[in-house]
């Protein structure tokens, strides 16, 4: 406390999620980020191409740890972000205000919805593989079992609006499977999205698992498109015309893409947006042994 | 001038006593100083032409190594075969300088290397350790040396070298180079069992008064391994042993080098340091397994416009 009662504000400085610590862009650039109404809320790191390539990186080199985990403990893991998101309820209420220019009241509720939405998906780590895997009947004395698997590292473009439920709605279907994702966070609000990496950060989430830009999502998301080590992209945040770019380099590696759709994020979501990003294995065994 | 410095040299190495006060005489390596300089000179930037041309000459620097318990011949003529052509789909990517082996393995690659520009190096005298007698010393390297190795990396007794037993590291060297015969003397320091940095200054000048071709840092067994600064010191020790008697000696740094970036801070190093003409793989080499990889995916990336990914070059 000064002298004259006044105290001198400490702020947040908002940097990137990369393999579990958070650093400023490698490009040393920021952008200014204001509320809808215009008002100036803070600067965010403006990522660079290569902070991109470093957050693949690291999503590439959680990926064995993370996919090998058992269902059951991812499904504990994403069960803590609930727990420490709900801790936050708070901080999120005052951001989606800022953000969305939505009353609080109605910004409580979008924090509650992206709370149970991690709970869902949570729920689905254990069951996803009872419900889309099979014993197949096949003509020959084989026992033939089909298991889905995750596809690997996916790349994230976070749809605009939504800053919270819009960006917990892309990124957990993706990790709950066994994947491990960048996701690019939605530009005009990206804060929120640096507060939930605070939140990734304190539960149990492995380092890298998610990695959270944010920036330009023109600038970033045809280089990950275009990474030969990124194997699945979801382009729900992208424009129609960056959509048609980002699945042209995609189809050099063959990613799997997911299209941007129109998505309601307050409906159940439904299973596709985990099956999306899944491999199907199917092993043929000699019957009897 | 050259001859009598020459003369001067061989009295050095000529007792424990001359070799001793020749080695503890020589000027301090300032610590802070060499680390702030390698440091200093590793943010360099290098980008587009520059780059893919630092790129394509480490890559013709590479000693690509397999030193594993657990290498098979097959494991051996695969990596022969990445060291011809490291890109099968891109025949312009150049080859490599060498593969090294330990020597009951020198056959197989040199077998699968015959009518290739690539040399077979060949580990001896006790890899990694250098524990054992001179005579096992001597047959070891004897044995590399007559299965085809052009190149023989020996490791220097550190237990000798730090007792201050000077005399018995440079005869081992000595003979050891004669048991090479034509074969090139690559001299392992293993800076990381060194302690200090003049450690490194000493053990460089005497692995060169020895008859050492090349000097080369680590073995890749102990950890630090190369270090920018410890390459640093034995850079400036191949320039000054040059400027001292004109015969050029080469540099080796071994171990711990795994990315693109990395290989070309060593390069600026090499530039800054020994100066240009040490910039050819006569005079200077990268020993690593995983660098060629990242080499390569880092040339693809300049070539393609687009990150590469592991997936698309072979395992080693």
């Amino acid at each position: 406390m000064s002298d004259n009662g006044t105290r001198l504000g400490v702020r947040k400085t908002y940097k990137l999620y990369i393999g579990g610590a958070f650093p400023r862009s490698e490009s040393g650039r920021s952008y200014a980020v204001t509320s809808s109404k215009g008002r100036f809320l803070a600067n965010a790191a403006r990522a660079s191409r290569k902070d991109a390539r470093d957050a693949v990186v690291a999503a590439r080199k959680a990926f064995p740890g993370w996919s090998g985990a058992t269902p059951y403990n991812r499904g504990q893991v994403l069960y803590r972000v609930a727990e420490m998101l709900e801790g936050r309820r708070a901080q999120f209420v005052t951001e989606i205000t800022d953000a969305d220019g939505v009353p609080a009241r109605k910004a409580g509720e979008l924090v509650d919805l992206a709370v149970d939405r991690l709970v869902w998906y949570a729920g689905w780590a254990d069951k996803i593989a009872s419900v889309f895997g099979a014993v197949n009947p096949v003509a020959g004395p084989y026992l033939n079992v089909s298991k889905p698997e995750p596809t690997g590292v996916v790349a994230v473009v976070a749809p605009p609006m939504g800053p919270l439920l819009g960006l917990v709605s892309v990124f957990a279907p993706v990790i709950v499977t066994g994947n491990t994702c960048v996701v690019v966070a939605s530009e005009r609000a990206p804060l929120p999205a640096v507060t939930l990496a605070e939140v990734l950060a304190t539960s149990d989430v492995p380092g890298g698992v998610v990695n959270i830009l944010t920036g330009r999502q023109p600038e970033l998301a045809p280089w990950l498109a275009g990474h030969m080590d990124v194997n699945g992209i979801d382009l729900t945040g992208c424009p129609a015309d960056l959509a048609l770019e980002c699945e042209r380099a995609a189809a050099e590696n063959l990613k799997r893409v997911l299209r941007p759709q129109q998505t309601d994020w307050l409906a159940d979501p439904g299973t596709s947006r985990m099956t999306a990003f899944l491999e199907t294995k199917t092993v043929w065994h000699p019957a009897g042994v | 001038m050259v001859s009598t410095l020459t003369t001067a040299f061989a009295d050095v190495v000529s007792s424990n006593a001359t070799l001793r006060a020749f080695l503890r005489g020589l000027p301090g390596v300032d610590r802070v100083g060499a680390d702030q300089r390698a440091a200093m000179l590793s943010t360099r930037s290098i980008k587009t032409t520059a780059k893919a041309q630092a790129i394509d000459l480490a890559i013709g620097m590479v000693d690509l190594t397999t030193l594993e318990g657990a290498d098979t011949p097959g494991k051996v003529r695969a990596m022969c075969a990445k060291a011809v052509r490291p890109d099968p789909a891109d025949p312009a990517a150049p080859h490599v300088a060498a593969v090294c082996v330990y020597p009951d393995l020198v056959a197989v690659a040199a077998e699968a290397l015959v009518g290739s520009p690539v040399k077979v190096a060949s580990v001896s005298t006790a890899f990694p350790s250098g524990r054992s007698s001179l005579d096992v010393k001597v047959a070891d390297t004897a044995l590399a040396v007559a299965a085809g190795a052009a190149e023989i990396d020996m490791v220097i007794d550190r237990g000798a070298f730090l007792a201050g037993d000077y005399r018995k590291v440079a005869d081992e060297i000595a003979a050891i180079k004669q048991a090479c015969g034509a074969a090139h003397l690559k001299v392992i320091l293993e800076t990381g069992e060194l302690a200090t940095y003049d450690n490194v200054r000493r053990a460089s000048w005497l692995a060169m008064l020895s008859g050492a071709d090349f000097i080369k840092t680590s073995t890749g067994k102990v950890s630090p391994a190369a270090t920018l600064p410890v390459t640093l010191v034995m850079l400036e020790a191949v320039r000054d042993h040059r400027a001292a008697t004109g015969r050029m000696v080469g540099v080796k740094a071994a171990g711990g080098i795994r990315t693109a970036k990395d290989a070309i801070r060593y390069l600026i190093l090499v530039s800054e340091t020994a100066g240009e003409e040490w910039l050819d793989a006569a005079w200077f080499r990268l020993g690593a397994s995983s660098l060629l990889n990242d080499l390569l995916m880092q040339r693809q990336k300049l070539a393609t416009g687009r990150y590469a990914g592991p997936d698309y070059f072979t395992l080693d």
